[in-house]
């Protein structure tokens, strides 16, 4: 018997931040002082405080270890493997209380207001070993689907339940189902979408890399549901360890009989291929994705008909993002009113949210739904680095709005969102403060949906393009007021007439940002200033000479030659040189220097 | 797979091993003395005969960790049994020998094995 468990993430923050290093000499140490009979080492998903990785977690103390460095793993090991002594001085620092007890860490700030459903089992088991899945109950709702629920029942269950689309659209997953069954064939598909391509989102990556069963074991139960024998995971190549993972997980499903024929014994055949995405934005768009899954070069399609009734090959299909299946077997096997006991009345049970940007606990969160931003951010999200002042977040990514100071305490979800101009997206969520230029934000999305856009349908293709040239033209300080009403004008025009998800929702951030910081483009047109001093054309360097002791080291970091002067006399910068890279100011040791 | 049983029997089986990861205390927990003066008087093998009897036994309530030094050195090893609403037992002076009566008596059948007990080990 292992009496204590050792688990590292191998999530991609903790991967990338070096979690690998520190599992090898983990074992090794383990080794060394002879506790491998004792000890077992588990590679776990995503913790969510990707902030702090590589995080490691001891049990059965629960001891949470943050920015374990390999040098330390011999203390860790001695201390607290061997003699049982946790080493306080490397845990998360909000276990331990002032008085230096240590404390759970479902009381931390960070954990306190969660409710992991989707995220469940990221972190706790062992994604590559189905054993650990079906330890924690896993496979037993597909188990209980096909050997004593009908389809009817199934489908009934999830629209019971309340749950919506995960991935953004908001549609309910039920009666996605309900259309697909009801539509006759001999050939049906399960779809998952795991192309997950917003800037700043990692959900669906977290679950596939932590918990990638339940995904399986859901779509393998959509099959049952609308009468499919074959699903597709669409998952983009650059999530390499999601990619390794799923195709482990299929293959043990495989061996274990839980894919393939007569699955439980009930007649009931299912299998999971893997396509991989080359990455294109417009792939997650699900006509576009069915699409490029049938080989073809990945391009939406007008709706109707709806992939309910001609999906992929043209036969009736259902895509379902990863997440709103990870929610599946736990509505199966807790039952709908356990799930619609979570949430607001419109939107149930929980979302997951990838904190980033401006915020100190960078990382992954599941709320109820119906949670206020404010507790996101400053309880969870342990607030905004350095005392700076909150001024908007970004939901949705590229599709969607930010959400200024004002609606800080709007209960979170999704027809909210929508009623002030944002919309929920499959969760990505950037924080802003008062150093960002929400015309830049604006036009750094709109740089993203221009790079994306397919090319098919021309508002998209030109209008957006048009978008970031007006965006342009205003932070290079040359726009009119005329720009602005021409600027809004683009936006509805491009959001009627464009064929697909991707034309439809790309205005999103400039009509958001307009709509709650009109006054920063103003200053941008009028005043030709950029208030947050990002824009850089609009601002120039100039050094206070009461201030300057004429140290010459802002001269000698120019790289432009732009500063002249002589020692111990005050410096000038020439503003046809400067190139405002800022590097003068950085260096000042009197603040001598100041951006206007 | 071919039944519900067949998915059960894993279940059973892993979740002693998953079961360990949750911060539920409602088991019970066998806590084994390993600082330097445990070490030194023999502890390393009373805790893993310790653990190696709980998951032949099957006991899957039960976790075994260790702790530090409690400043009773000369009674090392020390093992103590936390049971939820009971008051603490600690034996003393314990060897793989006692630690499966431990095990057998006090862990599955719930009699405190009181010979070894810190109370009559003083006492006497």
């Amino acid at each position: 018997m292992y009496r204590s468990h050792v688990l590292v993430c191998g999530g991609t923050g903790c991967t990338s931040s070096g979690s690998g290093e520190i599992i090898k000499a983990l074992q090794a140490e383990i080794e060394k002082q002879g506790l491998s009979k004792e000890i077992c080492v588990v590679q776990t998903g995503c913790h969510g405080l990707c902030a702090l990785g590589p995080i490691m977690i001891v049990y059965p103390e629960a001891s949470f270890y943050s920015m374990v460095k390999v040098e330390d793993i011999p203390e860790i090991v001695e201390e607290h493997l061997l003699k049982g002594r946790v080493v306080k001085r490397l845990l998360y620092n909000e276990t331990v209380t002032d008085s230096g007890d240590v404390k759970s860490l479902s009381d931390t700030k960070f954990y306190k207001n969660q409710h992991r459903i989707a995220l469940r089992n990221c972190g706790v088991i062992n994604p590559e070993n189905i054993e650990e899945y079906i330890g924690t109950g896993g496979y037993e709702a597909l188990g209980k689907v096909v050997t004593s629920m009908t389809p009817d029942e199934v489908i009934q269950t999830l629209i019971d339940s309340g749950l919506r689309g995960r991935g953004g659209g908001g549609f309910p997953t039920g009666i996605k189902w309900k259309l697909a069954k009801g539509n006759d064939s001999d050939q049906k598909y399960v779809c998952c979408n795991a192309d997950e391509g917003d800037p700043g989102a990692f959900m669906d990556r977290s679950v596939l890399e932590g918990d990638p069963h339940v995904v399986l074991e859901a779509m393998a139960i959509a099959g049952y549901a609308i009468g499919a024998n074959q699903g597709y995971i669409y998952v983009r190549a650059e999530y390499p360890i999601a990619v390794k993972r799923l195709k482990i997980a299929i293959d043990q499903a495989r061996e274990y009989g839980l894919l393939g024929k007569d699955i439980f014994s009930s007649g009931f055949d299912f299998d999971i291929g893997l396509r991989l995405g080359a990455g294109a934005f417009v792939c997650g768009e699900e006509t576009a994705l069915m699409t490029s899954i049938e080989g073809k070069r990945g391009e939406p399609r007008p709706r109707p008909p709806f992939p309910a009734q001609k999906g992929l090959f043209k036969e009736p299909t259902i895509l379902n993002n990863v997440e709103t299946y990870a929610n599946i077997p736990q509505i199966i096997l807790n039952g709908p009113k356990w799930f619609a006991s979570m949430g607001t009345e419109k939107s149930k049970g929980t979302k997951v949210f990838a904190l980033g940007g401006k915020i100190n606990n960078t990382g992954l969160v599941e709320i109820p739904m119906g949670t206020t931003l404010r507790e996101v951010i400053e309880e969870i999200g342990g607030g905004i680095p350095h005392g700076k002042k909150f001024k908007a977040a970004q939901t949705g990514g590229p599709s969607g709005g930010c959400i200024p100071a004002e609606h800080f305490d709007i209960p979170i979800d999704y027809d909210n969102l929508i009623s002030i101009g944002s919309m929920m997206g499959s969760g990505g969520l950037i924080v802003m403060d008062e150093d960002n230029c929400m015309v830049d934000i604006a036009k750094f999305f709109l740089q993203f949906t221009v790079d994306e856009s397919c090319g098919k349908c021309t508002p998209c293709r030109i209008g957006t393009k048009r978008l970031l040239e007006l965006l342009d033209k205003i932070t290079k300080g040359n726009g009119t007021l005329e720009d602005l009403d021409k600027l809004e004008e683009l936006c509805y025009y491009i959001k009627e007439n464009s064929l697909c998800g991707l034309g439809q929702t790309a205005p999103n951030p400039v009509l958001s940002t307009l709509r709650y910081f009109k006054d920063e483009y103003l200053a941008h047109v009028v005043d030709k200033k950029c208030p947050a001093g990002v824009c850089k054309a609009l601002l120039h360097y100039e050094i206070q000479p009461e201030k300057c002791k004429g140290c010459t080291m802002c001269a000698r970091v120019c790289p432009a030659g732009a500063i002249t002067g002589t020692v111990k006399h005050p410096h000038v910068i020439d503003p046809e040189k400067c190139l405002k890279c800022g590097a003068c100011m950085e260096k000042c040791k009197f603040g001598a220097i100041i951006k206007k | 797979m071919k039944s519900l049983e067949e998915l059960r029997a894993i279940r059973e089986k892993m979740q002693g091993q998953v079961g360990l990861r949750s911060e539920d205390d409602t088991g019970t927990r066998v806590v084994v003395g390993m600082a330097t003066c445990g070490i030194a008087s023999g502890a390393r093998p009373v805790l893993t005969t310790l653990s190696d009897a709980v998951l032949e036994k099957g006991l899957d309530n039960v976790t075994v960790t260790q702790t530090g030094c409690i400043g009773l050195c000369q009674y090392e090893p020390i093992v103590e049994v936390m049971e939820p609403g009971k008051e603490k037992v600690t034996y003393v002076k314990m060897t793989p020998e006692k630690a499966l009566v431990v095990v057998d008596q006090h862990l599955i059948r719930g009699q405190i094995v009181k010979e070894y007990t810190i109370s009559e080990v003083l006492g006497s």
